[in-house]
């Protein structure tokens, strides 16, 4: 990179093979849960709008793969993959998009809103670069305490679009602020394509106009995926300042389960699903030694997960009635006590 | 007399306009090459090419102040917001600048601008996609606030505002866009501010707007059953509101439930509750009763949602009640 972006080294050892069949199976329970998702959708059991992240999943692991559990995590509504490469259970997550009562949020938040602060993730939010302050301000609550957290956050080429997203990018820069922003770029917001919606075309140079350290990467090897958020996250830990990264990656599906994504062009579909990442991520595992019935064995327990997933929230209770105000204000109880307040 | 879908007459007005004014542009995101998230401006990007059907970025904020320096600058943009939930990203540019420049300027700069879109909820949208916004909007001095739920007042009303030299407000409903009703064949205009009445009756009227125009409309069929006669008043417009309809139907009828979607408190059904008491409470036999949704964000879960919004069921008790036929 001729600009002086270049991103720092890599200081971390390549995966073992343990954390490489993890990632894997990781990517592949994603998108067994969604085609689950999209099934249940179709049959009408899971309602609204229902956005899948298929194509994406490399982005979610590999990323995840370069945080600690303390450091929080912020995204938009597409956000199945994220919270499921955080550690938030196939049934929780199948629930919630059931509308049930054991979902993350309770069935009151839906496929957009899905959160969990056990797992420090923020949430899933439904306003296009909404979110993307929130992520600083964890950042900056992170910084006040001096605990070593960082915080990353997840949007899309849209996104990258708006007001808060630019505001909240000069302000983490100014204040050096500990937070890496990952701008998915899946090539399309909505039915627009990347250059009919922004002159420049790789997000990350949105940085260079508040000074800040940058840079873009392909998005459809989990390892690169985890390399590059691992340099950032590494940078943005050290106290350096905050990254924005954009990773390159698709959607194979439409942009909601209502869009049939007809905008697309010819044979772009079929390219992109040439580099598929769990077929990349199949590649490096046979390559590091794991043998064709190991993955297909894998495979076998990733479909009955996925299944489980499906069947649990398919006779989880709905939400009792009783509960409908629960949420409106926090309950009135004695103020937490001081250093549990940013979560686990 | 045709038969047009609300998406349809909609378009019909905003095309007629288009022909008929150089001036008028329609921006906002999905409106060309998508055809609009809802399909309201489907075909329109083949009639009128890319200068006058503007697809935008996702940057609400910005398009819709952009839209307003154009206004200002002699041009009468259409804004299509996807939703009014993310007219929140464009507040201020509506309230501060929009609402404001006219009567700021001293009357040198007029706003012709109308921002349109759908509002309410429609099903199992969660949180943040679900608001009715009537009335954070009908708060401000300078704007107009338009709420359609039928074809025709969709056709009639959209041209009204695209050539009123005012900021509208227009308000559409997602469930609705399907909705076919008769629209006039030949050119039709509904002026701002005049409410209409949807089913006559003399015992209690329904006042209302939008999408509860048919939940009352079934309520008052039930109603009928029961004995009661029930006015549908659909108010159309929310600001200025048609406070001559209003008043006359309260005291011809005595009995008043507001019907809103949407948040009870600091909500248009209070201020036409507010005014209503002030101008008629000696011909009213019952105070008046608001049906909203619960105060409460909306949840995703369809057992919760229903419990959240409005219904017939909820406008019939709040009916029977004050005709004091409480079961
Ligand atoms: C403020 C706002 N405007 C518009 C929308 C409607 N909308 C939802 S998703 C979306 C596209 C976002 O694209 P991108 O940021 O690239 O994310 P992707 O869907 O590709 O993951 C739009 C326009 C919204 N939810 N919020
Ligand atoms: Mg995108």
């Amino acid at each position: 990179m001729a600009d002086g972006q270049t991103p720092p080294a890599p200081n971390s050892e390549a995966p073992t093979r343990p954390q490489l069949t993890e990632w894997y199976r990781m990517m592949l329970l994603i998108r067994r849960v969604e085609e689950l998702a999209a099934k249940a959708y179709t049959q009408k059991k899971i309602l609204g709008f229902c956005h899948l992240y298929i194509g994406q999943e490399a982005v979610a692991v590999g990323s995840a793969a370069a945080l600690t559990p303390d450091d929080y995590v912020v995204t938009a509504y597409r956000d199945h993959g994220q919270i499921m490469s955080r550690g938030v259970s196939p049934r929780a997550m199948m629930a919630e998009l059931f509308g049930r009562s054991p979902g993350v949020s309770h069935g009151i938040g839906g496929s957009m809103h899905l959160s969990s602060r056990e797992h420090n993730f923020f949430g899933g939010y439904g306003i296009v670069g909404g979110h993307i302050p929130l992520a600083a301000g964890a950042a900056f609550a992170a910084k006040y305490r001096g605990d070593g957290r960082v915080a990353l956050c997840y949007f899309g080429d849209g996104a990258a679009q708006q007001g808060a997203f630019f505001e909240a990018m000069a302000m983490a820069q100014l204040w050096k602020l500990p937070v890496v922003f990952l701008c998915e770029n899946n090539y399309y917001a909505m039915g627009t394509s990347l250059e009919r919606q922004s002159y420049l075309i790789d997000m990350s140079q949105r940085g260079d106009g508040v000074g800040m350290k940058r840079w873009q990467f392909p998005g459809f090897d989990v390892v690169e995926v985890y390399e590059n958020v691992r340099r950032a996250v590494d940078h943005a830990r050290s106290g350096a300042g905050p990254v924005i990264l954009e990773a390159v990656t698709y959607r194979y599906r439409g942009h909601s389960m209502s869009d049939p994504a007809k905008y697309r062009k010819d044979g772009e579909l079929d390219s992109f699903r040439a580099k598929d990442c769990i077929k990349n991520a199949e590649a490096r595992l046979l390559a590091l030694g794991a043998n064709a019935e190991e993955l297909t064995r894998l495979q076998g327990e990733v479909d009955a997960e996925a299944q489980d997933a499906y069947d649990f929230a398919d006779k989880a209770p709905i939400p009792d009635p009783a509960t409908l105000y629960d949420y409106v204000y926090a309950p009135e109880a004695p103020a937490a006590a001081p250093g549990t307040e940013g979560g686990r | 007399m045709a038969t047009l879908q609300i998406r349809e007459a909609l378009r019909r007005a905003m095309t007629e306009e288009m022909r008929r004014d150089e001036r008028v542009y329609l921006m906002g995101e999905e409106v060309a090459f998508y055809d609009g998230a809802y399909k309201v401006s489907q075909g329109m990007l083949k009639e009128f090419g890319e200068k006058r059907i503007i697809d935008t970025p996702i940057a609400e904020n910005g398009f819709s102040g952009i839209a307003i320096g154009s206004a200002m600058a002699g041009l009468r943009p259409i804004v299509e917001l996807m939703t009014w939930n993310f007219s929140l990203v464009a507040y201020d540019q509506i309230i501060n600048n929009a609402a404001k420049i006219f009567q700021m300027s001293g009357g040198q700069y007029p706003v012709p601008i109308v921002f349109r879109g759908p509002t309410g909820a429609a099903e199992n949208l969660g949180s943040q996609h679900s608001m009715s916004l009537e009335g954070i909007y009908a708060h401000f001095p300078g704007l107009k606030v338009v709420s359609v739920g039928t074809a025709a007042d969709a056709y009639g009303l959209l041209k009204s505002a695209i050539r009123d030299d005012n900021p509208v407000c227009f308000m559409e409903s997602e469930m609705l866009y399907g909705l076919k009703g008769e629209v006039p064949d030949e050119e039709h205009l509904i002026p701002l501010g005049k409410a209409d009445i949807k089913r006559k009756g003399t015992d209690v009227v329904l006042v209302t707007w939008n999408k509860q125009i048919h939940t009352c409309l079934a309520a008052a069929e039930q109603l009928e059953k029961e004995g009661i006669s029930a006015m549908v008043l659909d108010l159309r417009t929310i600001r200025p509101l048609d406070e001559e309809a209003l008043f006359t139907a309260a005291a011809a009828c005595r009995r008043v439930v507001v019907v809103q979607e949407g948040y009870p408190f600091a909500g248009v059904g209070a201020e036409i509750s507010a005014r209503v008491h002030e101008a008629c409470f000696d011909s009213l036999d019952a105070p008046i009763l608001r049906v909203t949704n619960r105060d409460i964000n909306q949840p995703y879960a369809t057992n919760l949602e229903q419990l959240v919004m409005p219904n017939a069921t909820r406008v019939i008790e709040a009916a029977r009640h004050v005709c004091h036929r409480a079961r």
